[in-house]
C-alpha cells in the first residue's frame, strides 16, 4: 500500500516531468480549515483515479479576483502576472480548480495578461471522469435516494454557463436532486462575491446567505451541494444559523464523490 | 375641395420630423459623451442577437404573464404603424382610406386584425395600469419610482390607451357614415371590434359623425407623432433603442471584466518585464476608473438610455433583496439623468460636465457600489442585455485607485494579498500545509 501523492510542479520538473494538469487550489483551499477538506478529497480523487496532476504549493499566488472586484486593478495585475510567469515558466497547458472565482479569473481574465491556458472547473473535471467510467461510484454510499439541493455558484452559472456539469455529478450519486425555487440562471448568490467576502454586509434588512439558505432549507433537502469555497462558508454559516447543522449538511461536489468512492 | 387639411397637415408633419431630429442629435451627442470603445466585432452573433433578445424577446418571456402582454403591445406597436402609412399618405393626398379599393378583401382582414391587436394593447395597457398602480407590484414601487418615473409609466400606457380608442372610435363612425351612403366614406365590411361600439354613435346625425370621424383621424396621427416626441424624453425611448443595445450586447463571459492596458504597462514596469508596446510616455493618462459619465463607454451610457425601467434588475439583486441601497435600474437611471444634465447644460453652453457635480458623489453612492457581489443577475434578467454591473465595477476602480476610498476591511485585504499573496492574513510558507495529512494518508 502506498500513500497519497501531491506532486507539485516544482518536483516534477526536478525529474524532468510535464504532469498533464496542474491543479489549482486557491487560497480557500490552502488555508480555510474547512475546505482543505475538499482539496484533500479531490487530491485523493486525482489520486484514485491515476490523473496525472500536480499543485503549484508554496508559489501559487491568489489570482487577484477580490482585489480585482474591490477595484484594485494594481493589485490584481501584479497578482495576476506573477502567477501568469510562473506557470508559464512551468509551460502549463490544463488548469484545473475547485473555485470558481479562480476558474473565471484564470479562464476569462488572465489570457489579456498573457496566461493562456485550457481552464476548467472540478465540477467538469469530475463530470468527465464519471462519464468516462474512471470514477467507480459505489452508488450505495451515504448519499443514495436522499433529496440533495445544488446552489448554484454566479461565477460558475451566470458568469460562465456552467449548470450541468455540477448537477450531473450529483446525480451519478443515485441520489434525488431537488432545485430550488431560484435556480440556474435565476439563481440567488450566496452574498460573498465581488469580494464580500472579505467585508461586512452593507446596512440592509437581511443577510444575503440567510435569503438563500432559507430557500434550500424550504426544499426539505437533507444535503446541500456547493462546488464553490465561499458558497460552502456562506450556506454553513447559513444553516447554523437557522440551527440546521444537525440535519442539514453543506458539502462540496468532490467531498461527496470521495465519500461515496469510499476514500 | 380645400388643400387646407393637406397643408396643415404637412405642416405638422414637417414641424414634429423636425423636434425629433435635434431631440435624436440631442441623444446622440449624451450617448457619445461616453469613451469610446470596439463593440463591431462578431456581426454574425450581434445580428443573432438583436434579433432573438430584441426583436424576438427571448428574455422577456422569463416572466409569462408581463411577457405576453407585453407582446401584444409590440405587436401591436409594429403592426399597427403599418396603418399609419396609410394615414400619412392620406393626410398627404388628401384621400381616404387610400389602400381600400389596392387590397380589396385583403384590406378588411388586414383592418380586422389591427382592430384585434388595437383592443389587445388597450386591454394589455389596462392590466399594465392595474399592476402598476393597483396591485403595487413590488418592482414598481421602489424608491428610484418615485415621482416623474411613476408618472412617465403611467402617462405612456395612458396615451397607449387613448390612441386605440381613437382608432377604434375612427373605425366605427367611419362604418356608419359609410352604410349611410355619405360622400367620400367606403364601406369596406363587417369589422369585428369597431362594430361593437357603433351603437353608441348611431343615433348621431351625419354632422356629428363626420366631426367625431375627424377628429378621431387626426387626434391619433396627431397623437402618434407627439407619442413620438414624447419618447425622446421618456424611459419609452426602449422602443428603438432596444435595437442598438442589444446589437451591441457584451458577447464575452459575464464574469470577465475589462482589462485595463493602461494599469499592464505600470505593471510590467515594476517587475521589471519588458512591455509588449513600446513603454513611450501615454500621451494622457485619463482618470482609472469611473467617476462621470465621459470615463464610462458609450455603450454604457447608450444602455442607460435604453433602460425602460422594468425593475426586473432590480427584483433578482440580491443586495437589494435584502434591503440594501443597491439597486441596479436606479445605477441606469442616474447615468441616464448625469447624461441629460450634462447635456443640457452644454446646450445652454454652460460647464457641462465641469459643473461640480459627478455621476459618483451627486448621484450613485459608495454604499450602493459597496454593496454589489458581481453576481450577475441583474445582467441576466435584463430583457435588453443592459449591463449594469460593468458601472458599478467601474466605478469602484475610481474609488479604489484615485481617492484610496475603499472600506477598511478591503483595505486589509490589499494589504494581506500584498505581503501573503492571500487575501487572508497567513504566511505564504504555509500554503502547501494541508497536503501534509492526505501525503501521510494510505490510499485506499
Amino acid at each position: 500500500m502506498s500513500t497519497y501523492k501531491v506532486p507539485t510542479m516544482a518536483e516534477m520538473a526536478g525529474k524532468g516531468e510535464t504532469p498533464e494538469v496542474l491543479f489549482w487550489v486557491g487560497c480557500a483551499g490552502s488555508f480555510d480549515e474547512r475546505y482543505k477538506a475538499v482539496t484533500q478529497a479531490f487530491v485523493k480523487i486525482l489520486n484514485k483515479v491515476g490523473v496525472s496532476f500536480a499543485v503549484l504549493g508554496p508559489e501559487e499566488a491568489c489570482t487577484g479576483d477580490p482585489a480585482r472586484r474591490a477595484g484594485n486593478e494594481f493589485l490584481f495585475q501584479m497578482q495576476a502576472v506573477a502567477n501568469i510567469q510562473v506557470m508559464n515558466g512551468y509551460e502549463v497547458k490544463k488548469v484545473v480548480t475547485a473555485c470558481p472565482h479562480c476558474f473565471n479569473t484564470i479562464k476569462n481574465e488572465y489570457p489579456a495578461l498573457g496566461g493562456n491556458y485550457e481552464v476548467i472547473h472540478h465540477s467538469q473535471f469530475l463530470q468527465q471522469l464519471i462519464n468516462e467510467g474512471k470514477v467507480a461510484l459505489q452508488g450505495g454510499g451515504e448519499f443514495k435516494g436522499k433529496k440533495i439541493t445544488f446552489h448554484d455558484s454566479c461565477y460558475l452559472g451566470r458568469a460562465n454557463n456552467v449548470y450541468e456539469a455540477p448537477r450531473e455529478v450529483i446525480k451519478a450519486l443515485d441520489v434525488e436532486l431537488v432545485e430550488m425555487k431560484r435556480c440556474k440562471t435565476k439563481g440567488l448568490c450566496c452574498g460573498a462575491g465581488g469580494a464580500q467576502m472579505f467585508k461586512e454586509p452593507e446596512p440592509g434588512k437581511k443577510d444575503i446567505n440567510i435569503e438563500r439558505t432559507e430557500e434550500a432549507l424550504a426544499t426539505g433537502a437533507q444535503a446541500i451541494a456547493v462546488g464553490c469555497p465561499f458558497c460552502l462558508t456562506m450556506m454553513t454559516d447559513g444553516v447554523k444559523n437557522k440551527e440546521k447543522e444537525a440535519e442539514v449538511k453543506v458539502y462540496d461536489l468532490a467531498e461527496m464523490i470521495a465519500k461515496d468512492m469510499g476514500i | 375641395m380645400s388643400f387646407l387639411p393637406q397643408l396643415v397637415f404637412l405642416l405638422i408633419f414637417a414641424a414634429a420630423g423636425w423636434i425629433i431630429s435635434k431631440r435624436v442629435k440631442f441623444l446622440k451627442r449624451n450617448i457619445l459623451l461616453g469613451k469610446d470603445t470596439e463593440r463591431n466585432d462578431q456581426a454574425d452573433a450581434r445580428w443573432k442577437t438583436m434579433l432573438l433578445v430584441a426583436f424576438g424577446q427571448q428574455k422577456m418571456f422569463k416572466r409569462f404573464i408581463p411577457a405576453i402582454l407585453h407582446f401584444f403591445v409590440y405587436v401591436g406597436f409594429i403592426v399597427i404603424n403599418l396603418e399609419v402609412l396609410e394615414f400619412v399618405l392620406d393626410g398627404i393626398l388628401g384621400t381616404h382610406r387610400l389602400f381600400a379599393p389596392l387590397l380589396g378583401g385583403l384590406y378588411l382582414a388586414a383592418m380586422n386584425f389591427f382592430e384585434f391587436l388595437a383592443v389587445a394593447v388597450l386591454l394589455s395597457c389596462v392590466v399594465f395600469l392595474i399592476r402598476r398602480n393597483i396591485i403595487k407590484v413590488e418592482r414598481f414601487t421602489k424608491p428610484e419610482m418615485k415621482g416623474w418615473p411613476a408618472m412617465d409609466g403611467n402617462l405612456i400606457l395612458i396615451i397607449e390607451i387613448v390612441l386605440m380608442i381613437a382608432i377604434l372610435t375612427m373605425n366605427a363612425t367611419d362604418q356608419i357614415l359609410a352604410d349611410r351612403g355619405i360622400e367620400h366614406y367606403l364601406a369596406i365590411g363587417t369589422l369585428a371590434f369597431s362594430s361593437m361600439i357603433q351603437p353608441l354613435f348611431e343615433g348621431m346625425s351625419d354632422g356629428a359623425l363626420v366631426f367625431i370621424e375627424r377628429f378621431a383621424w387626426w387626434f391619433h396621427i396627431v397623437g402618434i407623432l407627439a407619442f413620438a416626441i414624447y419618447v425622446t424624453y421618456s424611459k419609452h425611448l426602449h422602443i428603438f433603442l432596444a435595437f442598438p443595445n442589444t446589437w451591441y450586447s457584451n458577447l464575452k463571459p459575464k464574469g470577465e471584466m475589462a482589462n485595463m492596458p493602461e494599469v499592464t504597462n505600470e505593471v510590467n514596469m515594476m517587475l521589471g518585464i519588458p512591455s509588449e508596446t513600446p513603454s513611450d510616455p501615454p500621451a494622457e493618462i485619463g482618470r482609472f476608473g469611473a467617476k462621470d459619465i465621459n470615463d464610462l463607454s458609450w455603450v454604457n451610457v447608450l444602455n442607460a438610455y435604453s433602460c425602460t425601467e422594468c425593475g426586473r434588475c432590480t427584483s433578482e439583486c440580491p443586495a437589494n433583496l435584502t434591503g440594501k441601497k443597491l439597486s441596479p435600474r436606479k445605477i441606469m437611471m442616474d447615468v441616464r439623468d448625469r447624461a441629460e444634465e450634462v447635456g443640457k447644460s452644454l446646450d445652454a453652453g454652460g460647464n457641462g460636465l465641469e459643473d461640480g457635480k459627478s455621476l459618483l458623489g451627486d448621484y450613485i453612492s459608495k454604499e450602493e457600489l459597496n454593496a454589489c457581489t458581481s453576481c450577475n443577475a441583474c445582467v441576466e434578467a435584463c430583457p435588453v442585455n443592459i449591463d449594469p454591473l460593468s458601472i458599478i465595477l467601474q466605478m469602484r476602480r475610481y474609488v479604489a485607485m484615485e481617492e484610496s476610498g475603499t472600506p477598511s476591511q478591503w483595505n486589509a485585504m490589499f494589504q494581506n494579498m500584498e505581503t501573503s499573496f492571500s487575501p487572508w492574513k497567513f504566511s505564504p510558507s504555509d500554503r502547501f500545509n494541508w497536503a501534509e495529512k492526505v501525503k501521510e494518508e494510505e490510499m485506499k
